[in-house]
């Protein structure tokens, strides 16, 4: 296990490429992408069984994610290119035009680390089970993880897919849902109030896990605990509370910053609460 | 029964549903390559994935009625390199899940077939809820993605064959009613590749699908007329095989086409677009003209909604008004 530290100190530089690629294309969405750095970087600088350098479609004995959420599109680039599955320089090409970073991540352009399109939300869970299912059929033993938003589950698609991972036991399945309380229109309790996401979850037959995705040991500890409940015949929820804009203070604690870019003035402030711990690109 | 039309004879080898040659070149595909396998949200029987569920129960995936899931879940089961057939009616594989196609197979290019029942007016007396007209327009627009419509069993059961060894998404479309079985038991499956059934100076008749039967039975009653109308079956609407269509329209100089589909969209819509860019000619469609179906039998919808034999007869004899 890497140390708490040190994954710190990766997630501290996730937040830095964020708040400079948003800022750059002056579009993009940094609030949830900060919330999550936390997470990607536990993922994938601790957890997963991956091999960056040579990235293929079918993962064959990797552990594969899936970012069901795409607007998060900034976070999941730079934890790749950090990761070493392209040139962190590329991370200047966000939303640009000729650009593999397209504002949702797509396979379209052959960017390495991307398995399947997102943006029009509700789709990553259904794709996900059916990408475990692939592994259970081939005796793969690794494990297919996915991301969705809080308010994402108000797409009917999702329901569908939680009945059938339930149901039918699809237990190399980790789902986490980024319960940041924050959706474009405002909090999600006024949009549309999800009611007790965890029971409702297990009442489809999923272990359900809550824990604070803003808590670095916590984030490593339950995805551990994960670990050792798989193959015991449920899916499982990872209900991850966490606060859009993480990291810099003016972006916390509202649905502000779901989709605005900083301007040259709040990108030097929140480049101030950000330490830069591995360089910048 | 021997079909005879002009010198071509045809032989109905018998009434099949296109349905049947779908399961049963699925049952066929999968004994002889395990990656296949197979997803439906509720309509085994009706899709005839029966034998393929009970052969092989590791290798179906039962999703209940949700098919946007089983989209989806198709998607992911191509990663790891295993070959999904989804199969529910047309409706529901197409305009309900239309967004999932889209961004989690088409635009991510996942080796996904979706094969399609019941499509068009012949689903009969379930009604216009039932009858989608309009799918293989929402499939023709996706970039990537290929469209099928095979006209009888023999010709649906290669097309199963062959979308399994390509890759890349496609769209299977297929029907209920029992027609009749005339192209050959062997004959492989090109995809994208016309198939031309008649020779003719006079007319080119373009059908796709159940239409192509009833453009032989066109054939003949215009022969007896004098008429000579070359037939064109045009199992892949896309890729459009432009290069043969243009062959026998630079002979024939006028253009019916012959579809279980709006006009808007269709294959009619695809080769008009096509001729108007390339070889601008006279053209009428044998198409549904922008209404809804409704209950009835199969046969009473193609008389009703203009889909029939004498339908192609009379837009042959139009076109060669506007020569």
């Amino acid at each position: 296990m890497a140390e708490i530290g040190n994954l710190k100190k990766i997630a501290s530089q996730v937040r830095r490429d964020i708040v400079r690629m948003v800022h750059k294309r002056q579009s993009g969405h940094p609030g949830g992408s900060l919330g999550c750095a936390d997470f990607f970087t536990a993922l994938y600088f601790d957890q997963m069984h991956l091999d960056a350098s040579d990235f293929d479609m079918n993962g064959i004995d990797e552990d594969l994610f899936f970012l069901s959420n795409g607007h998060i599109s900034p976070v999941f680039y730079s934890i790749l290119a950090r990761k070493g599955y392209f040139p962190v320089e590329e991370l200047n090409t966000f939303r640009a035009i000729n650009s593999r970073l397209q504002g949702h991540p797509t396979t379209h352009d052959n960017l390495p680390g991307i398995r399947v399109a997102s943006g029009s939300l509700g789709q990553g869970l259904s794709v996900a089970i059916g990408a475990a299912l692939s592994k259970k059929l081939r005796n793969d033993n690794k494990l297919v993880y996915v991301l969705m938003g809080d308010g994402e589950q108000q797409e009917g698609q999702i329901w569908e897919a939680a009945l059938y991972a339930g149901s039918r036991k699809v237990d190399n399945l980790i789902a986490t849902i980024d319960y940041n309380g924050q959706q474009i229109d405002g909090a999600v309790d006024d949009v549309m109030p999800l009611g007790d996401l965890a029971a409702k979850y297990r009442a489809f037959g999923w272990e359900v896990i809550e824990f604070d995705g803003n808590d670095m040991q916590a984030v490593v500890n339950t995805l551990e605990l994960a670990k050792t409940n798989v193959g015991k015949g449920k899916p499982q929820l990872l209900l991850m509370k966490t606060e859009m804009g993480m990291g810099v203070d003016f972006m916390m604690g509202s649905h502000n910053w779901h989709g605005i870019a900083p301007n040259d003035e709040q990108l030097e402030k929140a480049l101030s609460q950000l330490e830069e711990t591995l360089g910048d690109y | 029964m021997i079909y005879s039309i002009l010198n071509m004879k045809y032989t109905i080898q018998n009434h099949k549903d296109t349905r049947s040659g779908f399961g049963d070149g699925l049952l066929e595909i999968a004994k002889e390559n395990e990656n296949i396998v197979g997803l439906c949200a509720d309509l085994t029987g009706s899709l005839k994935m029966n034998a393929f569920a009970d052969a092989f129960p590791e290798r179906f995936f039962q999703t209940g009625i949700s098919e946007a899931n089983m989209i989806g879940m198709a998607a992911g089961l191509t990663i790891g390199g295993l070959i999904p057939f989804t199969g529910t009616f047309a409706n529901f594989s197409t305009g309900r899940v239309y967004d999932q196609i889209r961004q989690s197979v088409a635009y991510s290019n996942k080796n996904v077939k979706i094969c399609a029942s019941h499509a068009g007016i012949t689903l009969g007396e379930d009604g216009a809820t039932h009858q989608i007209l309009e799918d293989v327009g929402m499939m023709r627009m996706l970039p990537g993605m290929t469209v099928i419509v095979p006209c009888d069993y023999n010709q649906t059961k290669a097309a199963v064959k062959a979308i399994a060894a390509h890759q890349g998404p496609v769209y299977l479309r297929f029907g209920r009613p029992k027609v009749p079985n005339f192209t050959s038991v062997d004959a492989p499956f090109e995809i994208g590749k016309a198939i031309k059934l008649i020779e003719g100076a006079d007319v080119s008749i373009i059908a796709t699908g159940h239409l192509v039967w009833k453009a032989l039975e066109a054939a003949e009653a215009l022969a007896k007329e004098n008429i000579h109308a070359e037939v064109i079956n045009i199992a892949t609407i896309k890729p459009l095989d432009e290069e043969a269509l243009i062959q026998s329209v630079r002979k024939t100089k006028c253009v019916v086409t012959a579809e279980e589909h709006q006009a808007n969209g269709g294959l009619g819509d695809a080769v008009a677009q096509m001729l108007a860019q390339k070889m601008p000619l006279p053209l009428e469609m044998v198409a549904i003209k922008d209404v809804f179906g409704e209950s009835g039998t199969a046969e009473e919808l193609m008389k009703k909604y203009g889909l029939d034999t004498t339908d192609i007869v009379k837009a042959a004899k139009n076109v060669l008004k506007r020569k």
